[in-house]
């Protein structure tokens, strides 16, 4: 049995054992969450959380699926903020620097507080992946902000009123449209089955008796 | 933060250690198909028999499913009793899809582009799905030694040939295309300097055609398409749960009862095409196993579908995924993905012997470690549950210094939060519950037998026979998932709605009491309760 510690969820003292996830606290506390509470494996950045422990200054972003609680950590939820998302058709925009500044012109208004980075639950450069989006560095945006769950901590913290994650959404599909090479034997595929090239080893091989079948999966080759 | 775990474990981790040059270069026999069929029946949750029941009511009476499922799908209504006007609809749309994830967008986006006007609703946020949490990739035949009939063997004999080969012949042939939709839409895809995709082999893969996204491969394929579903001005209703299917008085799907999640407020929803798109079923907890699963994975759909009379098809197979955590707690249960052993890493028993292939098959796999730990002793004892040592540093020492943390940013974060960094250390497993094999049967145009009820994604039951391979989840959500978008975006234009009625469910339910059955639960359950028990607590 783990040590039993104190912790305060949403300024409400309550007494958990210590190795316990945030969220695991809220529902030993008795709550049934419905929001905040999505893949519970820190994927999807439904349980954005704020804590400070309490008699220090410091505040922590972090998901409350995967972060252990701590004596008299002080919690708050953030299972909403409102970020902005703007609305674009991604077969007509083209990955030039103008497109942030008409879409997301509020990032050349970072004062470089640093405060994103700070706060970002997955430990990313946040501030550094938005200036790369400022100089129309896609790529570099998108490598920087890949492993974003856009739980919007950061955007709760910026000065500046910054959509982070939605700018790096942006990046990455710009990316992955027009920046990246063409996958061509993915081309060439797709030509085949659209041109019926595919369909005659089909028949083929979904005529086969089921023990015809069997024998083939059996023996097949297995790719080194 | 120091490493968590015990001294017995670290004695062990020698053991590990020792061999571990010895193993690259490496590589374990496979299993013959006879050895494989013995180690299943003997070893697989499925063939326990003692966990399931029959299902005595309905289109399957008679068959089994899980206990847990039996009942909800003997269940009781949410609105038994209730009185809930038909006749002004708060929503009123061509197209109505059920559920947020993969499927259920892909869905949208297909019939919005199909001119209908679709509307979305989930029982949490849109992406709050199993989709989100997929980790190791998706398979399509696209390489140069591959075709789409090279996949189908190989998804027939990992399903057991009891796959409904047409939607089979669906998945394959429609792989390449599907990742060609999701490249096009800007999903950041592994590819090298050329642009050729990065492909790995999952468990049964006899050719490399595992694509990937990092280890966020669902997640960068989630949020790409909850954006493209943005920017399309789709209407999203979160938080809001469908908890009936609501009929026309000629049988047709026309609808769904709705609930708001935070106020419990009852809507309906009036529409000419019903997609279900729900998801999966790991937070019943089958048997007891953790799961990898996202909070609402209930099986909502198939309570609703059933109860709306559709039947279902291999509703007793369930997937548990070989490599679940089984060590430390505050993960157990969550997913270590498939891609961890695409790149080499392999099984490892306490005593640092190497008990089998590490590509089986997961149906195989997950029975080969559930065989190691409780017949022959050599599980790895932890203070949580035991398990497999599963050797992440072998995947450095292969491929070089630095690759784990690229390939697998997710996993390694993961592990890092809880003070264990696997490139330096291996991991302890057990299988943990992860995906419905089976679901509403439907045919290749999606449709289930319910006239104008679609399912798409992990609903359906039937195009992964009775084992899924790694890979052909996220390729299904997207195939299945479009199909069903156009095929409901298409049908809409020419239904005539008559009037709407829930009769049906009365009828379920007096079938149910003719039976002499009586409900313990309601459902759909959508969401499992993690209280604690033995408060004493008003509801």
């Amino acid at each position: 049995m783990a040590d039993m510690i104190n912790v305060y969820l949403y300024g409400k003292k309550y007494e958990v054992p210590s190795n316990l996830t945030i969220m695991e606290a809220f529902e030993y506390a008795g709550y049934q969450l419905v929001r905040g509470c999505g893949c519970r494996n820190g994927f999807c950045g439904a349980c954005a959380t704020i804590y400070r422990i309490k008699g220090k200054n410091e505040l922590t972003g972090c998901l409350a699926c995967s972060t252990k609680v701590e004596n008299d950590m002080c919690v708050a939820t953030l299972p909403f903020f409102p970020l902005e998302k703007k609305i674009y058709d991604i077969t007509e925009i083209k990955p030039t620097q103008q497109v942030m500044m008409q879409l997301y012109p509020e990032i050349y208004a970072c004062v470089g507080c640093n405060a994103c980075t700070k706060a970002c639950s997955q430990d990313l450069n946040v501030m550094q992946y938005i200036a790369h989006a400022q100089r129309g560095e896609f790529e570099k945006c998108a490598e920087l902000s890949f492993d974003c769950v856009m739980c919007g901590i950061c955007s709760s913290r910026c000065p500046a009123g910054i959509s982070h994650p939605q700018v790096a959404l942006l990046a990455r599909r710009l990316t992955g449209k027009y920046i990246k090479p063409e996958a061509k034997h993915l081309t060439a595929r797709v030509d085949e089955i659209e041109r019926g090239d595919c369909k005659a080893m089909m028949e083929a091989i979904m005529q086969k008796p089921l023990e015809e079948l069997k024998e083939l999966y059996n023996n097949r080759e297995i790719e080194k | 933060m120091s490493l968590p775990y015990t001294a017995e474990m670290m004695e062990s981790i020698k053991k590990v250690e020792a061999g571990r040059a010895a193993r690259i270069g490496f590589e374990p026999r496979r299993m013959t198909a006879d050895e494989k069929t013995a180690l299943l029946e003997a070893f697989h949750p499925d063939y326990n028999l003692d966990s399931f029941d029959e299902i005595k009511v309905g289109p399957n009476a008679g068959q089994k499913a899980p206990k847990e499922l039996v009942e909800i799908l003997q269940g009781e209504s949410r609105i038994k009793g209730m009185d809930i006007d038909l006749t002004n609809p708060d929503y009123d749309v061509d197209v109505l899809v059920i559920g947020g994830g993969g499927a259920g967008s892909s869905a949208a986006i297909e019939a919005n582009e199909a001119g209908a006007n679709v509307m979305i609703v989930t029982k949490l946020r849109i992406g709050d799905a199993n989709t989100m949490m997929a980790e190791g990739g998706i398979q399509a035949a696209d390489k140069e030694n591959d075709s789409p009939a090279q996949h189908y063997l190989d998804v027939m004999g990992g399903g057991h040939f009891a796959n409904v080969p047409e939607l089979v012949e669906k998945l394959v042939c429609d792989g390449p295309i599907a990742i060609n939709w999701l490249d096009k839409l800007g999903v950041l895809f592994d590819k090298d300097e050329n642009g050729n995709m990065i492909t790995t082999h999952g468990g049964g893969t006899s050719r490399k055609r595992m694509h990937a996204a990092a280890d966020y491969s669902g997640a960068e394929i989630m949020r790409t398409l909850r954006d493209e579903v943005f920017n399309r001005g789709i209407p999203v209703v979160d938080f809001t749960a469908a908890i009936e299917i609501i009929k026309d008085t000629d049988g047709k799907a026309a609808g769904a009862v709705l609930m708001n999640m935070e106020t419990n407020e009852i809507l309906v929803a009036r529409a000419k095409t019903v997609i279900i798109a729900t998801g999966g079923a790991g937070r019943m907890h089958y048997q007891g196993f953790p799961t990898s699963n996202h909070y609402g994975a209930t099986a909502d759909g198939l309570v609703l579908a059933y109860r709306a009379g559709a039947p279902l098809l291999y509703q007793d197979t369930l997937q548990y995924h070989p490599t679940g955590v089984a060590f430390p707690s505050q993960i157990y249960g969550a997913l270590v993905t498939e891609k961890v052993r695409s790149m080499g890493a392999m099984f490892v028993n306490v005593d640092g012997e190497v008990f089998m292939h590490p590509l089986e098959t997961r149906d195989v796999a997950a029975s080969g470690i559930i065989r190691e730990c409780k017949e022959r002793g050599k599980g790895v004892p932890t203070p949580v549950a035991d398990g497999i040592w599963l050797d992440t540093p072998m995947i450095d020492m292969i491929h070089g210094e630095g690759t784990l943390e690229k390939r697998l940013p997710g996993m390694l974060r993961m592990y890092l939060r809880c003070g264990i960094d696997m490139r330096k250390v291996p991991i302890v497993i057990y299988p943990t519950l992860h995906y419905q094999n089976g679901g509403i049967k439907v045919g290749v145009n999606g449709m289930s037998e319910v006239e104008n009820l679609y399912v798409a994604g992990e609903a359906i039951g039937g195009i992964h026979g009775r084992n899924r391979l790694m890979g052909n989840s996220l390729l299904d959500i997207i195939v299945f998932g479009r199909n069903a978008g156009q095929q409901a975006g298409a049908k809409c234009k020419e239904v005539e709605l008559k009037e709407l009625t829930l009769s049906h469910v009365d009828d379920f339910s007096k079938m149910l009491s003719d039976a002499g059955i009586e409900p313990k639960v309601v459902s759909p359950k959508l969401l499992p309760d993690y209280r604690p028990e033995g408060v004493t607590r008003l509801n």
